[in-house]
């Protein structure tokens, strides 16, 4: 299916700019053509035709170094003309010069705009601006798919399957686009999700979207295939919504202990970058019997190849 | 003390002639009028009005006017505009505020102290004055800030600034949220009757919160304001009101907690009145949709509970106004993330048909939906107008109650077009609309 050329059926979006919109069959394509690249070699001459003559532009008003350089490096296995603009947060305060800097983006002609801001909603509101089409690399605390993407493609290579699985959150949910896009993938894909933190981490009426709430760990692991950590800022662990991290770190870091209560085979995982010690024992995250933190790295350039193949598909000529 | 001055706006014109407005259905909340007749006016004051103004009876030089059996009611008075001048003139004008106020139907409006400069001093006030005696369309009126530069700390010179025209005191967008500073406020504003007005909303629940809390901010991930941050800075309020006796008035609530408060505070006999703003009995906040900056006002669009709540509390009365809330926003202050947008919407130019709904909807009698527009606002600033009297300044506007059309911001004559009613379908508008007797508007030259 690598480089086939039926277009808008296969991904009618001219975006992607969350998980929410997405349908479950469009979904299980965007993963079985990324699971079909992670397993080509990554010099693989086919798929370096794909992107060729197209540009991508990586924006990122909001620093990252895993998530540019993985959209950087799927861009170029791809072919594609690639270049990574870091705009500084502190310059970038006044809403204007988004769109200002989107407009001026816009008049190069890229054919993809990868972008990442942190305020929830201004991916969509630069998409509705620009021609080409648009990923969304993180918005505030709003969505985050590819990385839910690649926490999804890594469950079923390592599983087999997402549907009926039990998945626990645990963490930061209240900041997180990960977790939202990821709750939104799990349950659209058949999974039960739940999440668990202390309520000050958590967001009203979460339960709404389909997920349980714990607030004691070990009850929340209790006999889930899969442990899904978040990262926790330590600026919020020191009396605003959590007292210290020693106490953190007592009833919701993971450690052996807390993860007994999981499936003896669960899977660890985490989005990166971790916090030893606060929100995760470093022995735990170092097991490679159990943490698949490693390979959800290795999947997030695949899941960003296929994201890049299927847009530029529903594109028209090559340029 | 002495009263407000009765128009600041203008001094009546001298007239020519009398005018007369005949087969009219006059409707007058104040008196509980709604009847055919007519009006009389002559030197911008209401001479005559009720069956006997007809076109035989007017006097022989009377400019007549057939009203064809449309409603005649008072003026407009809208108890909480934002004019953004001084300071602000690339988002709204006293002039083109009016232009905008005179299409609405507003004949008098009152202004927030949120200017650049604040209008915290006598100047600001006669600022305010000396502009509206210029402006031909509306009658302007402003409040003073409570405290100085609105900074929540020390009081404004409320007395002299109430002598040189200020309807009452507040800190405008902002809550005075510090308790022992709205006591003395009230404490001070109950020496001379002074109306004091107040954001309630508790400033450090609201602080960098976008929208209403619940389920859908959770979705967007927009940090939420809960809906309690209302009552409990209303509840709190009422304890000051209790102690000090002073007159206290709650401006656009939007929850039903707060409606309920208010209404144990007029039970008990506290000199406690509010008003709500148009959105807030005809949105909901899922009018946000995909970050629909149009749709983020402060306070917040809230559920739909609480909707219905507001539209309940104005049918049986707990709610006294409807006030446009008009906050003018250039497009750069809106076209940008939901977080980081201005809030707040026009509203000169909804007002009527939006307050209009809920009566034509058979929630509300045509007179109680106008009262919350005229008389109850009237009553509240000390304010001659507002109501159809012999002796009243002729200030009316002249509606087609029934008329279907299409709310189009491409037609607003303020200057900036934030609002989310683009494109929705009301019934009413307004016909003619006179200040002092003098034709502002009429919705036949426009077209």
């Amino acid at each position: 299916m690598i480089g086939s050329s039926a277009a808008n059926a296969f991904f009618p979006h001219r975006h992607l700019l969350g998980i929410e919109a997405l349908s479950p069959a469009e979904i299980e394509r965007l993963l079985d053509l990324a699971d079909s690249y992670a397993n080509l070699p990554k010099d693989d001459e086919r798929a370096r035709k794909l992107l060729r003559g197209r540009t991508v532009i990586n924006l990122f008003f909001e620093t990252s170094t895993r998530t540019s350089t993985s959209f950087e490096l799927a861009a170029k296995r791809l072919g594609g003309d690639v270049i990574t603009m870091s705009v500084g947060t502190s310059s970038i305060k006044k809403g204007e010069t988004l769109l200002d800097t989107a407009m001026t983006l816009n008049a190069m002609k890229p054919d993809v705009m990868v972008v990442r801001h942190s305020e929830s909603g201004a991916v969509n509101l630069l998409s509705q601006k620009v021609d080409g089409s648009v990923i969304n690399a993180g918005d505030g605390r709003h969505e985050h798919p590819t990385q839910a993407l690649l926490d999804a493609l890594t469950i079923r290579r390592r599983l087999g399957k997402l549907d009926g699985l039990l998945v626990a959150i645990c963490g930061d949910i209240l900041h997180s686009r990960v977790a939202r896009s990821n709750i939104h993938l799990l349950t659209k894909m058949g999974a039960r999700v739940r999440v668990i933190a202390p309520l000050t981490l958590l967001p009203s009426n979460i339960d709404r979207m389909g997920v349980e709430v714990f607030t004691d760990m070990r009850k929340g692991l209790k006999d889930v295939d899969i442990v899904m950590m978040l990262r926790l800022q330590l600026e919020r662990m020191q009396g605003a919504y959590v007292p210290s991290t020693r106490e953190y770190f007592r009833f919701y870091g993971l450690d052996y202990d807390k993860l007994a209560a999981a499936k003896p085979d669960a899977l660890i995982m985490h989005p990166g970058p971790m916090n030893r010690g606060v929100e995760i024992d470093s022995e735990v995250a170092d097991d490679i019997n159990r943490s698949v933190i490693r390979e959800q790295v290795e999947m997030g350039v695949a899941v960003r190849m296929a994201c890049l193949d299927a847009l530029t598909r529903n594109l028209t000529g090559n340029q | 003390m002495t009263p407000p001055p009765s128009a600041p706006a203008k001094p009546p014109r001298r007239q020519d002639r009398p005018l007369a407005l005949v087969n009219a259905r006059i409707v007058d909340p104040a008196s509980n009028r709604d009847e055919p007749g007519g009006v009389l006016v002559d030197n911008g004051i209401i001479q005559e009005i009720g069956a006997r103004v007809t076109r035989a009876s007017a006097p022989e030089n009377a400019e007549i006017l057939d009203c064809r059996g449309q409603v005649l009611a008072p003026g407009l008075i809208d108890m909480r505009v934002q004019l953004r001048e001084p300071g602000e003139e690339h988002k709204e004008t006293i002039a083109t505020a009016s232009l905008a106020a005179a299409a609405g139907g507003v004949t008098s409006m009152v202004c927030l102290p949120n200017t650049e400069p604040i209008i915290d001093d006598v100047a600001g006030v006669e600022f305010i004055a000396r502009r509206a005696r210029e402006t031909k369309r509306a009658k302007i009126y402003c409040y003073g800030a409570l405290t100085q530069g609105l900074e929540g700390k020390d009081l404004v010179e409320m007395a002299l600034l109430a002598d040189s025209g200020a309807l009452g005191f507040t800190d405008g967008i902002k809550a005075t949220g510090d308790v022992q500073v709205m006591r003395r406020a009230l404490t001070y504003a109950r020496s001379f009757d002074l109306l004091v007005i107040q954001h309630p909303e508790d400033p450090r629940l609201a602080a960098g919160g976008a929208m209403n809390n619940g389920e859908l901010s959770t979705r967007l991930g927009l940090p939420g304001i809960p809906a309690y941050a209302e009552v409990m800075m209303i509840e709190r309020d009422l304890h000051l009101v209790r102690g000090s006796g002073a007159r206290y008035h709650a401006a656009h609530i939007s929850t039903a907690a707060a409606v309920e408060a208010i209404r144990k505070a007029k039970q008990e006999g506290l000199r406690v009145t509010c008003d709500t703003a148009p959105p807030y009995f005809s949105l909901n906040e899922n009018e946000i949709g995909d970050y629909r900056t149009f749709a983020k006002l402060s306070p917040p669009l809230r559920g739909e509970s609480d909707r219905r709540a507001i539209a309940a509390g104005l049918a049986d009365g707990v709610i006294d106004c409807i006030a446009s809330d008009h906050a003018p926003h250039d497009v750069e202050s809106k076209r940008v993330p939901f977080a980081q947008a201005e809030a707040g919407i026009v509203g000169l130019e909804t007002l009527l048909p939006i307050s209009l709904e809920p009566h034509h909807k058979g929630a509300m009698s045509l007179l109680a939906a106008l009262r919350c527009l005229t008389a109850r606002p009237a009553d509240i600033l000390g304010l001659p107008q507002g109501r159809l009297s012999k002796g009243a300044p002729a200030d009316m506007v002249l509606i087609d109650l029934d008329r279907p059309h299409k709310i189009d911001v491409a037609k607003f004559r303020s200057k900036s077009k934030n609002s989310p009613y683009d494109g929705r379908p009301v019934q009413g508008c307004v016909l003619k609309t006179f200040v002092d007797g003098r034709l502002v508007y009429s919705l036949e030259g426009e077209r």
